[in-house]
């Protein structure tokens, strides 16, 4: 045989190789990409809108065009010129009559509180006027329109991407001097909500695993007879709705409920003690709706230790607790990191438990984003909440995996 | 080899507890709306998924049938089922197609933007009506389609949403437990007089106006002392003399069951939920003196291809015979001034409208709200957190 014929047959053999691997690839690829679509289209794109609409400023930008083209050369040292007003007096005809002057009073009453009337009564006077000068007769409508101040968030307002809603999603805001400050104290809000849920769900956290962990060894090194039927007990109010657990503790904990009705009786207390609409009743609540999440993962990292290694400690001389403590539980470890961050994560979205069992102090961002979205019409500050909870989280997870190590969890 | 399984697990796990999260919260949604209550619902991720799937439904706009009207379900959606739905269907041979939700504005806005308009006529309440003409998701409506404007209540015509009944927020409590009950709005904030938890709405609105009546303010200058910065301090430093003491509510249907459980000894409430409560047999009493009118109204989507439809039923609804109709099956006042004398006189004194339950009363001032609304609100807010 020849050197030609043998790297002949190499290199054939290398292409039926690869069409093989290729086919392999291709089925491969195939099979996850319903996965990888269905998460591109309901998981990502949604966040990416979402981010966007936390900056998005398309209100004053659409509705006054002239307005805004004309500001963008305005010195913001003076009430802006007669060009600027002249512009205003076209576009406020226009909104009025495609019926936009109220979405230009609701963007500017975010900024102004008390002006959206003004902007409605400016869009009805701009109809009458018909000359120049535009300056003159919109100061005789309302002074508003005389003060620097409404000229310089309304050029704030006018560009399409805005910083307002995320700033004011931490409480800060643009100064009449163009300075980034925090918000008057009685707008305060959002930073101690965020502290909040991060308090909320850290307690939550190190609540679950005090539970977890001991009932996770039970459930691992009793004989599979009774910790099955243990198991069910942990798994059933598991599979049951969040929504019905988060009822039943509503009427658990209620004033004239059983669990004061228990404490009286025991003589443990002499009134009745507000356990409802309380921060204890929403640690309470979560804690128990959380602990399947924190335990299981323990639990499966446990039953995956050999009994063998303490056996061998306490064989070479270690007490009971010296060889659980160093031996044993060092093992435990990549199970209870990935139980604690995932109760941590889904207890930072935490909504409904809080709102019905929680009091007014005890709401946590989710409660805010709801609000914004549904009540206050107000998707931008929805969506800056939710993208700074978001970032938040990514932060805290970072820093997780810098402490602890993503390669170091295990579920199992 | 190993630790990319791990990863992939635990991101498969994560997913499907998400997933398991968003059923959870639908089903959340959907006993909620049953329950016939006002808010508390999560429908951020929610109001998309609404306009997708009402896109089936919409698209083949049947040319004889229906005409969707949405209200806020139990008995009060039963009451205009009654005197309004079936007289309707009756009438012009149309059939409306009902639904229910729960005051969601989110989803009206969500089906507007994306032009797949299912909805044709909506039961909302004031804020929403201002909020959703700002907005431009509701329809400016034409009144001569309608009727008379003079004819309907004052603050009742609003730019894109007509009055179809009042209600109030007033006072209530148990004749039971309290035998010398409270009667006025002092007696509210008394808590030497009457100690005990009470239940409030938890939204500034009421709230700061009886703050400011209780402190000594006449309910018909209420407004105006709340226009201003010190009033408002005013009213949140009468309202700080309770707020050990208050249990915050937010649907409509727990200020009742509060106050059966004995959770507290008065609670604010709808007065047609109290209304409701006593005919079911319990023993509480409503107070009227500073009581709350506000409006139910009714509103058209923009962009709905029902629009004359919806303005036929608007006129049918707003109409004198059909508005004074409805008070047999809840004690909700018309809008309509022509109605007004067609409610039995006996059954008149237990409505909102009635002059003697309206001698105390707050003047209605949608448009402060709509102005000083956002402030308020978030102040509040902040307020509670304290």
């Amino acid at each position: 045989m020849s050197v030609s014929a043998i790297s002949d047959d190499r290199s054939t053999l290398k292409s039926r190789l690869r069409r093989a691997e290729r086919v392999q690839r291709l089925r491969a690829i195939g099979l996850v990409l319903p996965l990888f679509l269905f998460i591109l289209i309901v998981f990502v794109t949604p966040i990416i809108i979402l981010m966007t609409r936390a900056v998005d400023n398309p209100e004053i930008a659409d509705s006054l065009p002239l307005t805004s083209a004309a500001l963008a050369n305005w010195d913001r040292t003076d009430i802006p010129g007669e060009d600027v007003f002249a512009a205003f007096a076209v576009d406020l005809v226009a909104a009025q009559k495609n019926k936009a002057t109220g979405l230009i009073g609701k963007r500017l009453n975010y900024e102004m509180p008390g002006t959206r009337s003004k902007v409605l009564q400016a869009g009805r006077a701009a109809e009458k006027l018909t000359a120049a000068p535009y300056k003159e007769a919109f100061l005789k409508i309302d002074p508003l329109w005389g003060e620097i101040e409404t000229w310089k968030v309304l050029e704030r307002a006018s560009h399409r991407n805005t910083s307002f809603y995320l700033l004011k999603a931490v409480d800060l805001q643009c100064s009449a001097d163009d300075e980034i400050v925090n918000v008057a104290p009685d707008q305060a809000l959002f930073r101690d909500v965020f502290i909040r849920t991060l308090g909320i769900s850290t307690l939550v956290t190190v609540a679950t695993l005090l539970l977890g962990f001991p009932l996770a060894y039970m459930l691992a090194t009793l004989p599979p007879k009774h910790s099955n039927i243990l198991m069910i007990l942990v798994l059933l109010p598991f599979w049951t709705s969040l929504l019905v657990r988060t009822t039943a503790w509503v009427v658990l904990l209620q004033t004239e409920g059983p669990i004061n009705d228990l404490l009286l009786f025991l003589g443990l207390t002499d009134e009745r003690l507000q356990l409802i609409f309380s921060r204890f009743g929403t640690v309470v609540a979560m804690t128990h709706i959380q602990l399947p999440f924190t335990l299981l993962p323990i639990y499966s990292v446990m039953r995956t230790i050999s009994p063998n290694y303490v056996r061998a400690a306490r064989s070479l001389g270690a007490g009971p607790f010296h060889a659980f403590w160093t031996i044993y539980f060092p093992q435990t470890m990549p199970g209870i990191a990935a139980g604690c961050l995932l109760t941590f994560i889904l207890s930072l979205g935490y909504y409904i438990t809080p709102a019905l069992v929680g009091g007014p102090t005890d709401q946590m961002i989710s409660y805010f984003v709801a609000l914004y979205t549904n009540k206050e019409l107000n998707w931008g500050q929805a969506s800056a909440l939710g993208t700074i909870l978001l970032m938040a989280t990514l932060v805290l997870y970072a820093v997780y995996n810098r402490l602890v190590g993503i390669d170091k969890m295990k579920l199992g | 080899m190993f630790k990319p399984t791990l990863k992939v697990a635990l991101l498969a796990s994560s997913m499907l507890v998400l997933v398991a999260c968003g059923e959870e919260k639908k089903e959340e949604q959907a006993s909620s709306a049953a329950s016939n209550t006002t808010s508390t619902t999560a429908t951020s991720e929610a109001a998309p998924a609404t306009s997708t799937n009402q896109t089936a439904s919409v698209t083949p706009a049947p040319a004889t049938g229906g005409l969707t009207v949405v209200s806020w379900g139990g008995a009060y959606q039963e009451a205009q089922r009654k005197t309004i739905f079936e007289p309707y269907n009756a009438k012009t041979g149309n059939v409306i197609k009902e639904e229910e939700y729960n005051g969601e504005v989110a989803k009206i806005k969500a089906m507007v933007e994306s032009g797949t308009v299912s909805w044709d006529v909506i039961s909302v309440d004031t804020a929403t009506a201002l909020q959703g003409c700002d907005d431009g998701v509701l329809e400016t409506l034409d009144y001569s389609k309608i009727l008379d404007k003079a004819k309907v209540l004052p603050g009742a015509a609003l730019d894109c949403a007509i009055g179809s009944d009042v209600y109030a927020t007033v006072f209530a409590y148990d004749t039971a437990k309290l035998p010398n009950g409270p009667a006025s709005i002092k007696d509210l904030f008394d808590l030497e007089k009457f100690p005990g938890k009470r239940a409030l709405q938890k939204n500034p609105f009421v709230n700061l106006e009886w703050s400011l009546i209780a402190d000594g303010v006449d309910p018909a200058q209420v407004y105006d002392v709340l226009g201003t910065p010190e009033g408002v301090d005013r009213a949140f430093k009468k309202l700080d003399t309770i707020k050990s003491q208050v249990v915050w509510w937010e649907a409509g249907a727990q200020p009742p069951q509060l106050l059966a459980d004995g959770e507290v000894v008065m609670t604010s409430a709808w007065n047609g939920r109290i209304a409701n409560a006593i005919k079911e047999g319990k023993t509480f009493k409503i107070v009227w003196d500073g009581q709350a009118p506000d409006l139910d109204m009714w509103a058209i989507p923009k962009g709905t291809p029902n629009l004359e439809k919806s303005y036929e039923y608007l006129a049918f609804a707003s109409s004198a015979e059909v508005q004074s109709a409805l008070a047999p099956y809840i004690p909700y006042g018309p809008t309509n001034l022509d109605a007004v004398a067609l409610v039995d006189a006996e059954l008149a004194k237990s409505l909102p409208t009635h002059p003697d339950n309206l001698k105390a009363a707050i003047p209605l001032n949608p448009q402060f709200w709509g102005d000083n609304g956002e402030e308020l609100r978030a102040r509040f807010n902040t307020w509670l957190a304290q």
